[in-house]
């Protein structure tokens, strides 16, 4: 069971290092919007420094929701779905296996370029291991969520707007508590209970979206 | 059928319906082992819709599905044990070698095989040489032969093929269609779509043409 996991992992693992564009895109668009704010909005360090925290979570959301498109539609048009759904190995953990490996391929490293950009912005050193959790608990949670509308999406040609519409209002909680830490942080408070209420989100998501996804999947392959 | 013991896979009074449209309705069928069903029929008859209701990737209009005698939304474990399935599309990754691919696929059916293992079966299909390359660089044939590959890895009994013979050279369905009879003597059940016919038919073969419906 756990080995199927990884086997699926570095399957993914491979074909993403295979197809490096899908990898690189979210990160190019999540960087592009963050030098685009200074040029329209001004370099005035202080106005920067305050709209930070939500410039930087609204960028890495809308970067997570673009690379969510894709999630299965390569994987539905090629049969791999059939296959999954056919093979004695339960549906939900095969879905949570593709969402880490996409997770750890594109949202982690999108954590990991936050705090340069952050920087960036103004946002002052010290807050930057706040930034790094708060991304790191989550991002996760915007991959689950939007691999159920993925999922829901997965026989339509061109879903991409309709897995906005559909999932961006569960985004919007994990959008709040994500930048209140920061605001919390940057205002000298402690950002403790937001990271905790994300930290649960996260928790919540891992258990429960597999099975939505699963079902999303079955649906999308009886149509 | 006159046997004590129920069928391995049936279907009672099956009906599928597709955007709105009726494809079939009240189809019986029976397979027990060493069964070779030829599904035929126009396009758009619902040749691979039984298929996938039959591999439980579909749910029935009405009727149902039974494995040993158990309704398939109860057995689906045992199916999914059973079951192996080529769809139209064979789950092939392009950017993937052929071996790697069958190594997943096998993985996935949670009847792992060696390396020796493939590279005897890509042999077997005609691809000796072609391991290690990606499969998107192989031609359509080539593709296909590399899920039919799957057919020669120690697969479960039933086996559930749409289209199988699509763009095979003559060498290739002429080698497919032994190994496919070789599998229903040794006691396995198929069914297959087709626009072809067989050349030679094996002892279980039947034809359900559902243009006609009569099994």
């Amino acid at each position: 069971m756990s080995s199927i996991f990884i086997l699926l992992v570095q399957r993914e693992a491979r074909l993403l290092c295979r197809r490096p564009a899908e990898l690189i895109n979210p990160l190019v668009f999540f960087s592009l919007v963050m030098m685009l704010f200074p040029l329209a909005v001004g370099p005035e360090s202080r106005l920067l420094q305050t709209l930070s925290p939500g410039l930087i979570w609204v960028a890495a959301l809308l970067a997570v929701l673009l690379s969510l498109d894709g999630l299965f539609r390569s994987d539905f048009e090629d049969g791999s779905l059939e296959q999954w759904a056919v093979s004695p190995c339960s549906l939900p953990w095969l879905a949570l296996a593709k969402v880490l490996a996409h997770w750890l391929f594109s949202g982690l490293p999108l954590v990991l370029l936050a705090p340069l950009l952050g920087l960036m912005l103004g946002l002052p050193a010290e807050n930057l291991p706040t930034l790094l959790l708060s991304l790191l608990l989550g991002t996760p949670v915007l991959s689950l969520l939007g691999a159920i509308g993925a999922a829901l999406t997965v026989g339509l040609k061109r879903g991409g707007l309709l897995l906005a519409l559909l999932i961006l209002p569960l985004y919007i909680p994990v959008l709040i508590f994500g930048s209140g830490a920061l605001q919390a942080a940057l205002q000298g408070f402690s950002a403790t209970g937001h990271l905790l209420w994300l930290a649960s989100l996260s928790l919540l998501a891992i258990t429960l979206a597999p099975f939505a996804i699963a079902a999303g999947l079955r649906i999308g392959l009886a149509e | 059928m006159s046997t004590a013991e129920p069928a391995f896979l049936e279907a009672l009074d099956l009906s599928c319906e597709r955007d709105g449209r009726l494809l079939f309705e009240h189809l019986n069928l029976q397979l027990c082992a060493g069964d070779m069903l030829q599904v035929s029929g126009p396009n758009g008859s619902g040749k691979t819709s039984l298929l996938r209701l039959l591999a439980g990737l579909m749910l029935p209009a009405a009727g149902e599905i039974r494995l040993q005698g158990q309704s398939i939304t109860q057995q689906a474990d045992a199916l999914a044990r059973h079951l192996l399935w080529i769809g139209h599309a064979p789950g092939i990754k392009g950017l993937l070698t052929a071996e790697e691919n069958l190594h997943w696929l096998c993985a996935l059916m949670q009847r792992p095989a060696t390396p020796e293992a493939i590279w005897t079966a890509l042999a077997a299909v005609g691809l000796r040489g072609f391991e290690d390359v990606p499969c998107y660089t192989l031609s359509a044939g080539q593709q296909r032969r590399v899920a039919l590959a799957r057919l020669y890895l120690e697969p479960p009994p039933l086996w559930i093929l749409d289209e199988p013979f699509t763009a095979l050279d003559r060498q290739g369905v002429l080698q497919l269609e032994g190994h496919l009879a070789e599998h229903c003597q040794q006691g396995g059940l198929l069914v297959f779509t087709t626009h072809h016919s067989l050349t030679e038919q094996p002892l279980g073969f039947r034809e359900l043409d559902l243009g006609r419906q009569v099994a």
